[in-house]
């Protein structure tokens, strides 16, 4: 029992992170309809952004967490204002491939500059370990759900009560009802990119914290777990990203508790396609359908 | 009030609107009809911003807007009930009619406009909070109505309103555009269903294969032989 619990802390907290990515995923997806296959590395990127921050400028957690989320915002528009927006009225293929483009070109770019090695972050927070019984929490841990926990009710907020939020929301459903409305579409895209690129850039930093290693390759496993996430919580659907990612790393950390690690990227894959043969729109996914 | 000169428009190589021109004029009910086809909604959709015309103009109070684009449009009062409705199914009916109010900031106003909407078609009020995907087709109509009202349009661009609604809800429909022109919106209506409107409009349009080929006041065309042979099911 003492281990079950404890393996769900650590699944907890690896899942938070996965789900922080997985909103980007999700966010993009409803409203342009495409799998932004460059999202893991946008998330690397903010690993190194993090990494520069504590390394060379010697700023704190909160300080590198928020300039890690503002330059990823930032690429984030740059990505879809340079590769994707002139591809709008494309085949959706051709978008995804061009995303497959942007990952490898942001992977590589990334290792010219800093290198393929591993590099190791800071040690920014305290080592304290907190016990509960048997069951351990350490700090990096608390940091990590409490910041994914924050962003996520912040998006809530954003999403629901905010018209910026309507916005997205009107435009990922109908995209000429909400021109109709006046709402700028293309402006609208843009922050969404915006939001779901500093949410990778969050989980970059967090996982430089937890792991203490990063690498210009780091962002591809990532990803696509996150990608599995969002998709069986349902692509499009935001609860559902951060309930599939949250299931994406309490199965892996339990595969590899109980299991073996070996096949922690085994299982979560398998499950995928469990998923898509069972519920192809996942947990939460849309099928709606209107009345004429 | 709203010009349209020569307007036309290509689907790749589809010659959609061929020099269409027309002309409303502040206060009026315009009625466009035509067959399925015939270019109804892409002269609509031209004129709100989510078509680009190859050449022409469309001219809204003096002043030339072609090259907006439709919230900019809308931000110049002009707003569209799209064909089908088009309401955003998985939001609330409150939500919808807050969308509607977009590009506004005055909040008191915005409630004001809200009640008003309310007052207009009871059964929204009733309903605010549900997702509006479960609103029958008529509620829905209603409610794309209700909501494109809440811009505070000057011209109300229509597109079939009419469609899949049963015969006494076109009735009252239409009860309901009349009465939405008598506070002073100006009104271009998009319909198949071309006696109800010819009943109402102060003149009309007939457009076929992307042409326009007779106008006149809604009384004359009602009357002319032509228009009842082929549109209004006359012998």
């Amino acid at each position: 029992m003492d281990q079950f619990l404890q393996q769900m802390v650590n699944g907890i907290s690896l899942g938070s992170i996965y789900a922080l990515i997985a909103l980007g995923y999700t966010m993009v997806y409803g409203i342009i309809k495409l799998i932004n296959f460059a999202h893991g590395d946008v998330y690397m990127i903010g690993a190194y952004v993090g990494f520069a921050a504590t390394t060379y400028a010697q700023l704190g957690f909160f300080a590198a967490m928020v300039i890690s989320m503002v330059s990823c915002a930032l690429l984030g528009i740059i990505i879809e204002r340079i590769a994707y927006k002139p591809l709008r009225t494309s085949t959706r293929i051709a978008v995804l491939i061009t995303a497959i483009g942007v990952s490898l070109l942001l992977e590589y770019v990334m290792m010219f500059f800093v290198g393929a090695e591993v590099k190791s972050y800071p040690q920014l927070l305290s080592q304290k370990v907190f016990n509960f019984g048997a069951v351990q929490i350490n700090m990096q841990q608390i940091y990590i759900i409490a910041t994914a926990v924050a962003l996520m009710v912040l998006l809530q907020y954003i999403v629901h009560r905010t018209k910026t939020g309507k916005a997205m929301r009107a435009v990922s459903i109908d995209p000429d009802a909400a021109q109709l409305m006046g709402i700028k579409v293309d402006r609208t895209i843009s922050i969404t990119f915006a939001i779901g690129s500093a949410f990778a850039g969050a989980a970059g930093v967090l996982v430089g914290i937890y792991y203490n290693s990063i690498n210009p390759l780091m962002g591809i496993m990532p990803g696509l777990k996150a990608f599995v996430a969002a998709v069986f919580g349902g692509i499009g659907s935001i609860p559902g990203a951060m309930i599939g990612g949250l299931s994406i790393g309490v199965l892996e950390t339990l595969v590899s508790g109980y299991g073996n690690s070996m096949y922690r990227d085994a299982a979560v894959f398998a499950f995928l396609i469990i998923i898509l043969i069972l519920k192809p729109t996942g947990l939460l996914g849309k099928n709606t359908r209107e009345k004429v | 009030m709203l010009e349209v000169k020569n307007l036309n428009v290509h689907y790749g190589v589809i010659h959609a609107l061929k020099d269409i021109s027309l002309k409303v004029e502040q206060g009026e009910i315009v009625t466009l009809i035509g067959a399925n086809g015939a270019g109804k909604t892409t002269t609509l959709r031209t004129i709100s911003g989510l078509i680009k015309p190859t050449s022409g103009q469309i001219i809204l109070e003096g002043q030339d807007i072609t090259a907006l684009s439709a919230p900019q449009r809308v931000e110049r009062n002009l707003s569209q009930v799209p064909e089908g409705r088009r309401i955003f199914p998985a939001m609330t009916v409150l939500e919808n009619l807050e969308l509607g109010a977009f590009l506004r900031n005055d909040k008191a106003e915005i409630k004001k406009d809200m009640a008003h909407i309310y007052e207009l078609f009871p059964i929204l009020g009733n309903r605010k909070r549900q997702t509006a995907g479960t609103l029958s087709g008529g509620e829905q109509q209603m409610l794309a109505m209700g909501r494109a009202l809440m811009s505070r349009p000057r011209i109300l661009l229509l597109d079939e309103p009419s469609m899949g609604l049963a015969p006494l809800l076109v009735r009252e429909i239409f009860e309901i555009i009349k009465s939405i022109n008598q506070t002073g919106t100006t009104i271009l209506l998009v319909e198949q269903n071309a006696s109800m409107a010819l009943s109402i409009a102060n003149r009309a349009y007939v457009i076929e294969t992307g042409t326009i080929v007779i106008s006149g006041t809604g009384e004359e065309l009602a009357k002319s032989n032509k228009i009842q042979q082929a549109y209004l099911g006359g012998e």
